[in-house]
């Protein structure tokens, strides 16, 4: 499967080998059509984050998760009729190139400034996060992986440009599906007998797994129908309007209609695309509730809290874990039969005391977090991301587990050659080109995007061989964007629809907006997602503001001259 | 009957909601399904 694997990106940096011209390297020859356009916003923003953190997520938390995705169908209708047609009629190379057209240099060279800071941060995330977890459970080095699949990324995407990025994300999405639809039927398979669907989702019920939407107003509470809709609006817009990394994917398309037709194929496919690997955490979850997983799912915790901690200490919390989970399935074999033979009441009493026994048996894992924290104090990579990961070894033959590895390996490998294609494109179009290179020539500016291709490569292996989660590694990639797309989505609205703000007074809203923001993310209690809402707002009113004062001051200037 | 043509990328103006109405209708209609089954989901199993 790894064959496999590198044999696509072989392929890709083939199948690319003879595009020339800037436009061409950067956006492609512009004959993409719909599917393979709609594919590539898809596995674009489903790095392998997604597939080893969502079902850990789903596993945790149960379906609520999916709300996250609410906004994302209603961005993508006002990014194909607005965004999308204005990008292509000015035929920019880049999302802040029209912010130069419509304000000024330095808002452009601002939007593009907090498009690095914040996709440069996500571009090691998205190769930390897989590598730390396949190292960690396969026992490789972490420098290794890390520095290994960033070179193989690297090589294709400056070789091939966006073309071999969006040629070689559809076979590896293609190896990412048929891996996962196999595992979720697996699954299926390994419950335990007479248990059957309707019961796996009675008991994942039972134990509010499948809570998936919540209509409460709480701003604190993380997920629910109102952030997930209106900040997962916002968050929606600003990823898929303003970041390069997904307007490249879909601006060099064959028409405006095969690329309008992909975005709304996105719009279709993402919410019951994360549904279904939500719900394979759900069931993720079920199937563990009748053979207990091991304390610590992450292997380096167990080693670290085993070496590092009084072995009666560790004893207790082992004890009272191993005497919980055995409660627990006895409670919840007693339950199955009791259900299977019709005695309601009966089954009723015995998920009451497996819910008893469940909470016992995670007081137990908070315990041994606890004892980790302890020994190893940089140690907090999130246990949710352990879980799919540690059921593939553990549970599935051993050439299935080839499969689930390479798509893993797929997954991180695609969304990672789409940050440094649009990471290149950003820095060679808005920074090099635009100070630099008035009268560079196409063969030049070419060159030195494949030159920026690979520095972004290597910063963001470096980031990577030094990086350390605190967050769970989806939440993680939404908070980071959460707090820096709110101002350049600002930005973006101030161009679309007002005509009276000038380039200075958006410049400095845009400026103000994003410390204002990093500041109440420290000091507000609530949702991330607001924080969607909150930024673009902030830098709308800000603007307005401003042009109000720069014009009454204009006013007064022309009132009052200015004796010298 | 008849569709109009599409609009051409370089017509002037603030392109919006009249090229394609009905497929826009069609997501949104799909995202309030999408929500309601979910929502069902949820009630059934609470």
């Amino acid at each position: 499967m790894l064959g496999a694997l590198f044999g696509v990106a072989a392929w890709g940096v083939w199948r690319t080998r003879d595009r020339r011209g800037l436009r061409g390297y950067l956006h492609g020859d512009g004959t993409a059509r719909w599917f393979v356009i709609g594919l590539s916003v898809i596995a674009t923003q489903a790095s392998a984050t997604t597939f080893l953190s969502i079902p850990g997520q789903g596993y945790q938390d149960g379906l609520g998760f999916v709300q996250n995705y609410f906004g994302g169908p209603l961005a993508m209708i006002v990014v194909a009729a607005v965004f999308l047609p204005l990008f292509r009629r000015l035929k920019v190379l880049t999302a802040y190139e029209y912010l130069g057209q419509r304000f000024d240099a330095k808002t452009r060279l601002l939007g593009a400034g907090i498009f690095l800071i914040q996709r440069g941060l996500g571009a090691a995330l998205t190769i930390y996060a897989p590598a730390i977890v396949l190292s960690s459970v396969f026992g490789w080095p972490l420098g290794l992986t890390i520095v290994g699949a960033g070179l193989v990324c690297v090589g294709y995407t400056v070789v091939g440009g966006s073309d071999a990025v969006r040629l070689t994300q559809q076979w590896q999405l293609g190896i990412i599906f048929v891996a996962m639809v196999v595992a979720f039927f697996l699954l299926l398979a390994r419950l335990p007998a007479g248990l059957g669907p309707g019961g796996a989702f009675a008991l994942a019920g039972g134990f509010h797994k499948l809570d998936a939407v919540s209509f409460s107003t709480d701003v604190h509470a993380r997920y629910t129908f109102w952030s997930g809709t209106i900040g997962g609006f916002f968050l929606a817009l600003a990823y898929f309007g303003t970041d390069q990394s997904q307007v490249q994917r879909y601006i060099g398309g064959a028409s405006l209609r095969e690329s309008r037709l992909g975005l709304m194929f996105h719009g279709m496919a993402k919410i019951p695309m994360q549904f279904g690997i939500l719900l394979l955490g759900v069931l993720l979850f079920v199937f563990y509730q009748f053979q207990p997983p091991p304390l610590l799912f992450a292997r380096p915790s167990r080693e670290l809290v085993a070496a590092h901690t009084e072995p009666e200490k560790l004893h207790a919390v082992e004890a009272a874990y191993a005497a919980a989970a055995g409660e627990q399935t006895r409670q919840l074999q007693g339950w199955l039969a009791a259900r299977s033979a019709g005695d309601l009441p009966g089954a009723q009493v015995a998920l009451v005391a497996a819910q008893t026994a469940h909470a016992r048996a995670d007081a137990a894992r908070r315990d041994a977090a606890q004892l980790l924290k302890e020994a190893h104090p940089p140690a907090q990579a999130s246990e949710a991301d352990y879980v799919f990961i540690t059921f593939i070894l553990d549970q599935l033959p051993h050439g299935l587990i080839g499969l689930l590895v390479a798509a893993f390996f797929a997954a991180a490998l695609n969304s990672k050659a789409a940050e440094l294609n649009a990471l290149a494109s950003t820095t060679t179009v808005d920074f090099y080109g635009h100070l630099f290179g008035h009268d560079l020539g196409e063969a030049h500016q070419v060159a030195a995007s494949k030159w920026f291709t690979a520095f972004w490569g290597g910063v963001a292996i470096l980031a990577a061989l030094g990086a350390n989660l605190v967050e769970n590694i989806v939440q993680a990639a939404n908070i980071i964007g959460s707090l820096f797309y709110g101002a350049v989505l600002g930005l973006f609205l101030l161009a679309f629809f007002t005509k009276r703000v000038g380039g200075t007074a958006a410049f400095w809203a845009a400026l103000t907006a994003q410390a204002l923001v990093l500041l109440l993310y420290h000091y507000l209690d609530i949702a991330y997602l607001w924080f969607n809402l909150i930024g673009p707002a902030l830098c709308v009113g800000l603007a307005l503001l401003f042009q109000a004062l720069f014009n009454l001051m204009g006013n007064h200037r022309r009132a009052v001259p200015v004796s010298s | 009957m008849s569709h109009p043509p599409e609009r051409p990328d370089d017509e002037t103006g603030l392109p919006g909601l009249r090229t394609w109405p009905a497929v826009y209708w069609a997501v949104v209609v799909f995202f309030a399904v999408c929500v309601v089954l979910l929502a069902l989901l949820s009630g059934v199993h609470a």
